[in-house]
């Protein structure tokens, strides 16, 4: 181990020991003034993203075997900054719609940040890391917070239901991980992505062993990015959690999902691609009709995020099976990259437009309840607008342009059905998001509605987010293409 | 006369093992059970772990298998706190009376 090593953990590093010096000092910050707490975690995160965009171009590698230096354990380059720098925007983000939420909900306690601050620094591992043993770890260390922080509401039993539930099935995911990760292992020798590859090309590899292990992992993944037939926990836990933990488990963790997925299967298994097409066009298929068509009948808005929520998982798988055509792999890899980011800003908005309708009593989340809200606060409705517009995937907003990024890699790749499919299932999912904006406007109602200036930044900065960026794609399209181009 | 037991035995126990663990994720109904299920599928990743790492002659499997222990532990401790917060909140533990979130 050297020095250098460290240097190219140096965010994670950076991240977990403010972790571990927050949690004491958390003690010493009297009950009543816990925004100290939420003020420090944001610092560290702050800290930790202006370290991760001042390494953004550098490329170096960490713990590598000193026998064989080509196998390393982590991996800094340009799509782990990017990833990173989604994750720790996202934390940030996470907190600003956490802190007026949980004071309201008599649920101030310290730990909440420390425990997002862990999830974080495993997501942070996960973009980096380029040997299964490390995507194994930085799984657990991203899920482990999360198993908490859903169960956070206790002893209101919704919340420590969809603590269970998250965990039995998170854990059920982690078996199938682990079990992937052991065949893979047994099917070349190696657990470093690129050690894989090399066997793979050299072909000193037993293919079936390889295949299951590959799809074994595949299924343990889409568990945690809730892909379609592996979705059922998703409405209830998203539901049942505290809603500023949801906000951030839909964004964090399903990015944390797309970029281990991306990085283990473009570095380890490009020769698989073509075998798992087939499996891989099926599943998002499945994904985007059965969450869009399951999403008609809710009427609870957390419920219909968590709907949507699946549905969108479907839209970046469609990214994957594009992978197949050696021809556009690359620009595939970009536009998944670019709608994670999409989804990222505008699923932000929509949740913290969900918390500033929530009440004390868990009431206020069905759709009705949004009845009225653009003659009461019109700024507050018109920034739901615009998200739900960008979450169907219409002008002027951020989505269209996602959209319209996967679609054409699919086209391009020659997966017209899937296209077709996705335009069907957008259309669909029109009728659920416009039903929230009809109901904004056209019903009479007296909604009660939270003014918290945090609150109130992130909904108004996601708002603007979604509209302007969506004039300037070119410039995210193109940080995107570079931080997949190395991988390739 | 000594004779090694063939990689390919292990390999079918421990398939079995994961199997089971599978089977009884999906079937048993007590949160506890279903968490020894899930211990049964990662043991049986151990399991395989170790006789291929054998097989190969390279440490690499058996240090996988310490990782597992150590975080499958922390998995654990997390796990028995959510069961006991709500053992205490509804006096049982059955899955299938885990119902207030279905809609």
């Amino acid at each position: 181990m050297k020095l250098s090593d460290l240097n190219t953990i140096l965010p994670i590093v950076l991240l977990v020991v403010w972790a571990c010096m927050l949690l004491l000092v958390d003690l010493f910050i009297p009950r009543r003034s816990k925004g100290w707490t939420a003020l420090l975690a944001a610092v560290g995160l702050a800290a930790a993203l202006g370290l991760t965009l001042a390494y953004a171009g550098r490329e170096s590698t960490g713990f590598c075997d000193p026998n064989n230096p080509g196998n390393c354990m982590v991996v800094l380059d340009g799509f782990s900054s990017f990833q990173g720098s989604l994750f720790l925007a996202s934390g940030l983000f996470a907190i600003a719609i956490a802190y007026g939420y949980l004071k309201r909900m008599g649920l101030e306690r310290g730990e909440y940040y420390t425990l997002i601050l862990f999830s974080i620094s495993g997501m942070l591992l996960m973009a980096q890391a380029a040997d299964l043993i490390v995507v194994f770890l930085a799984l657990e260390l991203l899920s482990i917070p999360l198993y908490v922080l859903a169960a956070f509401a206790r002893p209101r039993t919704d919340s420590e239901e969809a603590g269970v539930k998250y965990f039995l099935l998170g854990a059920f995911a982690t078996g199938f991980v682990v079990y992937g990760i052991t065949l893979v292992f047994g099917a070349t020798n190696a657990t470093s992505l690129s050690g894989i590859a090399a066997a793979v090309a050299a072909g000193s590899f037993t293919k079936y062993l390889l295949l299951i292990g590959a799809a074994l992992i595949l299924v343990g993944f889409s568990f945690k990015v809730a892909a379609v037939p592996f979705h059922m926990w998703t409405p209830d836990v998203y539901q049942g959690a505290p809603s500023s933990v949801t906000g951030f488990m839909a964004v964090g963790a399903k990015a944390a999902g797309f970029a281990a997925l991306l990085r283990i299967f473009i570095t380890a298994f490009p020769s698989l691609n073509l075998d798992l097409v087939p499996v891989l066009w099926g599943l998002a298929a499945l994904t985007m009709v059965v969450g869009n068509v399951i999403a008609i009948s809710q009427t609870n808005i957390k419920r219909l995020l968590a709907y949507s929520s699946i549905a969108h998982a479907g839209y970046i798988l469609m990214a994957f099976v594009a992978f197949g055509n050696p021809a556009v792999a690359s620009d595939a890899a970009a536009s998944a990259l670019f709608y994670l980011v999409t989804y990222a800003v505008t699923s932000f908005g929509a949740w913290a437009v969900v918390i500033a309708l929530e009440k004390t009593d868990g009431k206020g989340l069905e759709i009705s309840d949004f009845a009225g809200l653009g003659r009461k606060r019109p700024l507050l409705a018109a920034a739901m607008t615009i998200f739900m517009l960008s979450l169907t995937g219409m002008p002027p907003t951020l989505g269209l342009v996602g959209k319209f990024y996967l679609f054409r890699t699919a086209v391009e790749g020659g997966f017209i059905g899937l296209a077709v499919i996705g335009v069907l299932t957008s259309l669909i999912s029109a009728y659920y998001y416009l039903r929230v904006v009809v109901t904004m406007y056209m019903r009479e109602g007296d909604p009660t509605t939270e003014h918290e200036p945090w609150l109130d930044l992130t909904w108004g900065l996601t708002a603007l987010a979604t509209v302007i960026l969506s004039f300037l794609p070119m410039a995210l399209f193109t940080w995107a293409s570079g931080a997949v181009l190395k991988l390739f | 006369m000594t004779q090694i037991i063939p990689l390919s035995w292990y390999l079918a126990v421990s398939m079995l093992l994961f199997s089971m663990g599978a089977l009884g994720v999906l079937i048993r109904r007590n949160p506890l059970i279903i968490f020894m299920s899930i211990e049964l599928m990662l043991n049986a990743a151990n399991l395989a772990f170790v006789a291929f790492a054998r097989s190969f002659g390279v440490p690499t499997g058996q240090i996988f298998v310490f990782f597992v222990m150590t975080v499958s532990a922390a998995e654990v401790a997390v796990g028995l706190a959510l069961i006991i917060i709500i053992f205490r909140n509804k006096h049982s533990i059955d899955v299938d009376l885990m119902n207030s979130l279905k809609g």
